[in-house]
């Protein structure tokens, strides 16, 4: 079964939690959310290869990442996923410009930095270029995360909670931008969040887990109407924020 | 009023008096202690004497072999105990729990013991000598046993602070560069060690301060052979029996350097 898009289904325990589920994300983001130690963040380590589930696979485009029983376990630098974490991760010793080329699938130094700019420009971040990552503000950090990812050409991506350190003030903004660039993408993405309105940014299914397994899936609306849970319902009844 | 406890009066004579004065002596005695053994090396003889003494035959050599030892000593150091204490501070299984203490054993090993220790590993009946003899090599009372004292006693200061400074990094830094596309060794040479640079910086120096004031553990397994193995502590312990403003001057050089030592080790770690 060789299928477009990212594939993934995990079994086995990880420390406390007990994990059963399965995903499969094409061309629109889907959204994950759920209660703290429900395995959200694991679900990511795992389609990254930080973890590895007792049983299971993670596939992408019909390439095996992952898979327990043929023995296949790509390295995370190989799998060509992107990924960005909650807190803010840009490389403190590096200009932004050097931050975003850090990943550019080039041999060359110039050629990296030039793709780099490329993409910064293509983001409206041109302007940070020669900034270091401690003269930016959190928006703008989360901003040049993303397009540090976007520059290595990944072909899935993952946000962890992207928007939760940023204030509130610009948290909305933020979002949009996010949310604009990874459904522009058009390739597998999971966002990982508490939060209804990234839901409702960046669109596509909802997959609601507790505990290590899927509660509910289906668009937000679907949710909204038949809450499985009362975490759902509280998820889904949070008013948009202004 | 007379019948109200005095607010000051529980705190009388102990309060006002002993305490600060007690507090005060055992100050002034730690202060003097170090203060004065500093002043009497700079203070007891003309500089130009000091600088005629540097003159002495001795003096020449013992800088070359404490230069170029404690060079190799360091390099050693920070070649190997960088990876180790990248290794250390990733995995936290009861085996690295035992490596990290053993490498830090030599912290508290009188340099006496070490240098007893460096012989019955390395010398011609410990236990690597025969294989050592097979290949030829004879390490005790060389410039290579100097290294390795060296080494030995200093490579905990080293290794304790990049194992602090790796495990100050965030985890997250390392999977996103891995995410990127960075290979494991990328991952070190191109964030873990340049982000930890301060750290790892002013471990060396200490560790080299270190090295630089290794005796005990040199005397025992290199010996004290002037222009091979006689580094500049040694010099100063020969320099006493014949030439004690020798002794002094090199002291002196040797105050110098560790006090320069310092001054860069709290400039590199301030946060």
């Amino acid at each position: 079964m060789s299928t477009a898009g990212l594939e993934v289904e995990i079994q086995g325990r990880f420390r406390a939690l007990s994990m059963d589920l399965a995903l499969h994300a094409t061309d629109a983001p889907i959204v994950v959310a759920g209660p703290n130690g429900a395995g959200k963040t694991t679900l990511l380590m795992a389609i990254l290869g930080a973890e590895t589930p007792a049983r299971g696979h993670v596939t992408l485009d019909g390439v095996p990442l992952f898979d327990r029983a043929r023995d296949v376990d790509v390295p995370v630098e190989r799998r060509r996923i992107g990924y960005l974490p909650q807190r803010y991760t840009l490389f403190p010793h590096l200009a932004v410009l050097d931050n975003v080329a850090y990943g550019v699938p080039a041999v060359h130094r110039p050629e990296r930095r030039r793709r780099a700019a490329e993409t910064l420009a293509a983001l409206g971040l041109a302007s940070l270029a020669a900034r270091r990552p401690a003269e930016l503000s959190g928006g703008e950090a989360q901003r040049v995360a993303l397009a540090r990812a976007l520059a290595s050409e990944p072909r899935a991506l993952l946000l962890d909670e992207p928007l939760a350190a940023l204030d509130a003030s610009v948290r909305r903004e933020v979002r949009r931008f996010i949310a604009a660039r990874v459904r522009a993408l058009a390739i597998p993405a999971v966002v990982v969040t508490h939060d209804r309105a990234d839901a409702e940014a960046f669109g596509g299914e909802v997959v609601v887990i507790e505990r290590g397994a899927v509660v509910q899936r289906g668009p937000l609306a679907a949710l909204a109407a038949a809450p499985a849970t009362e975490f759902v319902r509280r998820f889904v009844d949070r008013s948009p924020e202004g | 009023m007379s019948e109200r406890p005095d607010p000051r009066a529980g705190r009388s004579v102990l309060d006002a008096v002993l305490w600060p004065t007690a507090v005060g002596l055992a100050s002034g005695v730690l202060v003097l202690l170090v203060a004065l053994p500093i002043a009497g090396l700079l203070l007891t003889s003309s500089p130009g004497a000091l600088i005629r003494a540097l003159g002495d035959p001795m003096v020449g050599p013992a800088l070359g072999v404490t230069a170029s030892t404690t060079t190799v000593s360091l390099a050693l150091i920070v070649a190997c105990g960088t990876p180790l204490a990248w290794l250390l501070a990733r995995h936290r299984t009861r085996a690295a729990r035992i490596v990290e203490t053993l490498v830090h054993l030599p912290v508290v090993l009188p340099p006496a013991v070490a240098g007893v220790a460096l012989l019955l590993a390395f010398g011609r009946r410990g236990l690597m000598g025969p294989p050592l003899a097979a290949l030829g090599v004879g390490l005790p009372f060389s410039r290579a046993a100097v290294v390795l004292a060296q080494a030995f006693v200093a490579a905990p200061f080293y290794v304790q602070a990049a194992i602090a400074a790796f495990r100050r990094l965030d985890p997250d830094l390392v999977l996103v560069a891995r995410t990127l596309g960075a290979s494991r060794p990328r991952v070190f040479f191109t964030v873990a060690v340049p982000i930890s640079w301060p750290a790892l910086g002013a471990g060396a120096a200490l560790s080299w301060a270190r090295a630089l004031g290794e005796f005990g553990a040199t005397l025992l397994f290199a010996g004290n052979l002037t222009g091979r193995t006689q580094t500049l502590p040694l010099a100063i312990y020969t320099a006493l029996e014949s030439d004690l403003r020798a002794a002094q001057s090199l002291s002196i050089v040797m105050v110098a350097v560790a006090f320069a030592v310092l001054v860069a080790v709290r400039a590199g770690t301030r946060p």
